[in-house]
């Protein structure tokens, strides 16, 4: 028997641990977001199931398998049942590239940030097959919000993680973190702190957060393109959703905040830190701001966002030359 | 249509098919309720889009009908009062208000002066109640889902405080004819005394948190610009009014009660939005903190019922007459007519809501979807008033 | 460059809004958690009626005039008079020695009612019945965690609740299963 080549091995075990890991972390982030939210509102949140309510999720997790799934009459079948399962497949991809540790790399790809960018535009075609297939019109005017959204934030999403890997050189996540220090001071969001503020204000857009959450506005459509789902095909969305969100947050903290630098604690432990800081700060930004408008969501992206990231670019790619000349 | 034929059938009931009539071709016809997350009621509103562009709209009423003047045509004027607190349960009791002063007025009976203050102090207390009902739920239909905690943290402290005289937190039917129920027990005075200033010291807060929040701003100015003449047209009161600068407060032009004797100001704005309502709404609160500390003041020692107050087997005098009362939405009216038998002959009430909602068919006009939205909630619309 | 100073200070508010939230989430929270816990202040609270005891226990102060079911105006209360009880042989003679001159016989039935049947589901929580009272025999419990699974639950008899209460077990078959436990 031919030996199995450590590369496919070391995949493997990669995406077992994704797999897992995002299971898991659906579950805490359900609980993470319910509690959050409930304190904020002065009101416990989820308190009975469990001490201090840990066990919910997994009871909605249960109810949410246990449902009848269904269609509505006249919904496509094929591409009703696509569009969850497209939704959250692409993304144990989006975790393989993620630099945990010092070495600690399920995929060491020199194409790292690219395979994550085009992977996660996969998640914009299944926002539109789950509006289109729903034959429902509150579900159509969600998903063509949502398309316009997602595909406008990703260019300046885009334009700022490019202007990141000028300045290191690679695509790489890896090298990237690498390039970055220990402390506070030598990570990258002191050299491009615009970067960072266009990257985040894109990542709240990209992944559908409050306030840019028009495509799932419950108090205006309904919840837009996912209307007609229940059970596990809801179920889906929301795990691709807080998945999303780990993802971007992951990414950031590699590219902005030093990865898994750190004094003291190993890398993985500050890794997990800072990505869980982020994650807070995007759920307490849920909570807090009101929904902004379409129009002005696309305004912010064409009008701000983009010349912003446009310019940084080049201004990037003017100093990086000027470095490589002195 | 869809390519099921079977089921063309059931595209739309007897209203949206009319409606559809007139639509032009290519335009989504898209039903907004009856059943909707935004916590107005039970409204239907049939709208005509142009993508995202509203071409008609059209409010579909009468879910929540629930035939309260034909009750009043079986009661007697006592028996009625509990019907007054559920028409609107927001700002319950200037319904109450409003038809105990309009039997009143037609009996000939006073109302003892100490009375007249506790309606006065519990009818501000309850508008404030309905503000901040307004104010949350509002926030709630722009994506702020926690502006509505606070606000309904701040409201059970109205609500235990309208508690002790009334013993009920929503539905009031607390006045009587010829006066009110209850007493404010020594208790209820504190803790009142107790609310104002606490209550003075959110509103800053709700200044921070969400009146001057950019996003907010952005959703609500030049939203739903409400001229002037529109307002006359439609007859509409209120805030809604006084949000494009009409300084019309039934407290001021048709003075009832000892509202004469309380120095307050009447909030308008110019700006005709729906920030203008807001503003109006907002500054409103802390008049009433002004209305009820002077009426703290103010109140004397007495009675608060009259003398000789009717009887369950009392019959209103044969006459007529309306009574207008300003409610957290508007001119509240009550017109009783009574030929001197048992039960009341007549009794028509007029709701601020309906002439509210009629202006939204004009003022949606050409504006985006997510701004009806933003629009019918700055209407400070109660849909179970404007079905009665 | 004034346009620029409008956006900074207009993002500033994004965080003054996540200072607010940041301060309430780290302060306690004002959930009441029933039902390991109950609120405080339901003494004034307008629960269902019940009869008010008069001295001797399982007896109310009500004289079974009807005033409160003619006032209601949901028509929920049904006040069932006693009937006159069957007169003893002595008694029976007094009677007629009391008709043979003349007078008017007493009435001795007793004036509290037989039942009271008072409809919850029905009930508007007005307090018309109370105010119109001319002993003041209704009043409002402040029982607010009230809960049955049927509507059989609210149909209550106040007579029967009043004796359940004052420990006084009556063997009436109409009165309503929770009705007895509901008192705070």
């Amino acid at each position: 028997m031919n030996a199995i080549p450590a590369e496919l091995l070391h995949i493997v075990i990669g995406l077992v641990a994704v797999a897992a890991s995002v299971g898991l972390i659906g579950l805490v982030m359900v609980w993470v977001e319910r509690k959050v939210a409930g304190h904020i509102q002065r009101r416990p949140g989820p308190f009975e199931v469990g001490p201090s309510g840990v066990l919910q999720p997994l009871c909605d997790a249960l109810k949410l398998v246990g449902k009848q799934l269904f269609m509505p009459l006249g919904a496509d079948p094929i591409l009703f049942w696509l569009a969850p399962v497209l939704a959250f497949l692409p993304v144990l991809l989006l975790f393989l590239p993620l630099p945990v540790g010092d070495g600690l790399q399920a995929l060491d790809i020199n194409l790292g940030l690219l395979l994550i960018l085009a992977f996660s535009g996969l998640a914009v075609l299944s926002v539109l097959l789950a509006g289109w297939a729903s034959n429902n019109k509150y579900g159509l005017l969600g998903a063509a919000r949502g398309v316009a959204q997602s595909v406008a934030y990703e260019i300046p999403l885009l334009l700022s993680v490019l202007s990141v890997s000028f300045v290191a050189g690679s695509l790489n996540l890896a090298t990237v973190v690498e390039g970055q220090g220990t402390w506070p001071w030598n990570w990258n969001i002191m050299t491009q702190p615009l970067a960072f503020l266009i990257y985040s204000v894109s990542a709240f857009g990209e992944t559908n957060r409050a306030p840019f959450d028009l495509p799932e506005a419950e108090s205006e459509l309904t919840a837009g393109f996912h209307t007609e789902y229940s059970g596990m095909g809801f179920g889906l969305f929301f795990l691709a959703e807080y998945a999303n969100m780990v993802v971007v947050c992951a990414v950031a903290t590699a590219l902005f905040l030093g990865g898994w630098h750190g004094p003291v604690l190993p890398g993985p432990v500050w890794f997990v830190l800072k990505v869980s800081a982020l994650m807070l700060l995007m759920v307490f930004a849920r909570w807090t701001f009101p929904r902004v408008r379409f129009d002005q969501l696309l305004n912010i992206n064409w009008k701000w966002l983009l010349p912003l990231a446009v310019a940084n670019l080049l201004l990037t790619a003017f100093f990086v030359k000027l470095a490589q000349f002195a | 249509m869809t390519r099921y034929q079977n089921i063309d059938h059931l595209a739309g009931d007897f209203y949206t098919q009319n409606f559809a009539q007139t639509a032009a071709e290519g335009n989504l016809i898209l039903n907004l309720g009856p059943q909707h997350p935004s916590t107005h009621g039970v409204l239907r509103v049939v709208v005509e889009l142009d993508g995202e562009y509203i071409m008609r709209a059209e409010p579909i009423l009468g879910y929540l009908h629930r035939m309260h003047e034909k009750m009043a045509e079986v009661k007697t004027a006592a028996q009625f009062i509990p019907n007054m607190g559920r028409v609107d349960y927001g700002h319950a009791l200037g319904w109450n208000w409003a038809f105990v002063g309009a039997v009143e007025k037609a009996a000939g009976i006073e109302v003892p002066e100490r009375a007249e203050y506790v309606r006065v102090i519990t009818c501000e207390l309850n508008r404030i109640a309905s503000h901040l009902l307004w104010w949350g739920a509002y926030l709630l239909d722009l994506g702020a889902f926690t502006p509505i905690m606070y606000a309904f943290d701040d409201r059970e402290k109205v609500l235990d405080i309208l508690q002790d005289p009334t013993g009920s937190r929503l539905t009031y039917s607390y006045y009587r004819i010829g006066g009110v129920a209850k007493d404010l027990s020594q208790d209820c005075l504190d803790s009142i005394r107790a609310f104002i200033p606490w209550f003075r010291s959110r509103l800053p807060m709700y200044k921070d948190l969400v009146t001057d929040n950019i996003i907010l701003r952005k959703r609500i100015e030049d939203i739903g610009v409400i001229e002037k003449d529109a307002c006359r047209r439609f007859g509409a009161t209120g805030p809604v009014a006084r949000g494009s600068g009409i300084n019309y407060d039934v407290r001021r032009n048709e003075p009832y009660s000892v509202y004469p004797k309380l120095d307050f100001e009447i909030p308008t704005s110019e700006r005709k939005c729906a920030r203008g309502r807001y503003d109006v709404r907002m500054a409103e609160m802390e008049q009433c903190l002004r209305i009820i500390e002077q009426a703290l003041e103010m109140m004397p020692e007495g009675d608060i019922l009259v003398k000789g107050a009717p009887k369950p087997s009392w019959k209103v005098p044969a006459g007529e007459a309306y009574f207008a009362v300003e409610g957290a939405r508007g001119k509240i009216g009550a017109y009783v007519v009574s030929d001197g038998g048992k039960n009341i002959y007549r009794t028509k009430l007029r709701a601020p809501g309906f002439c509210n909602l009629s202006l939204f068919a004009e003022v949606s006009r050409g504006t985006i979807l997510a701004d009806a939205v933003a629009i019918l909630g700055s209407l400070d619309l109660i849909i179970p008033e404007i079905d009665r | 460059m004034k346009e620029a100073l409008q956006t900074v200070s207009d993002l500033w508010s994004l965080m003054v809004g996540l200072n607010v939230t940041k301060r309430y989430f780290l302060e306690p929270q004002v959930t009441v958690r029933y039902p390991w816990k109950e609120v405080d202040n339901l003494a004034t609270f307008k629960g269902h009626l019940e009869l008010v005891s008069s001295k001797t226990p399982g007896k109310g102060k009500c004289i079974s005039c009807g005033m409160c079911a003619m006032a209601c105006p949901s028509n929920c209360l049904t006040v069932v008079k006693r009937k006159a009880p069957k007169p003893t042989p002595e008694e029976e003679q007094a009677l007629a020695e009391a008709k043979a001159k003349g007078e008017k016989p007493k009435d001795k039935t007793p004036k509290d009612p037989e039942k009271f049947l008072y409809d919850y589901t029905l009930c508007s929580l007005c307090g018309t019945c109370m105010e119109n009272c001319p002993v003041g025999a209704l009043d409002f419990t402040g029982s607010a965690y009230l809960a049955g699974y049927t509507r059989e639950d609210f149909h209550f008899d106040l007579v029967q609740v009043l004796k359940n209460q004052a420990g006084l077990e009556g063997v009436d078959e109409t009165a309503a299963p929770g009705a007895g436990q509901s008192e705070g």
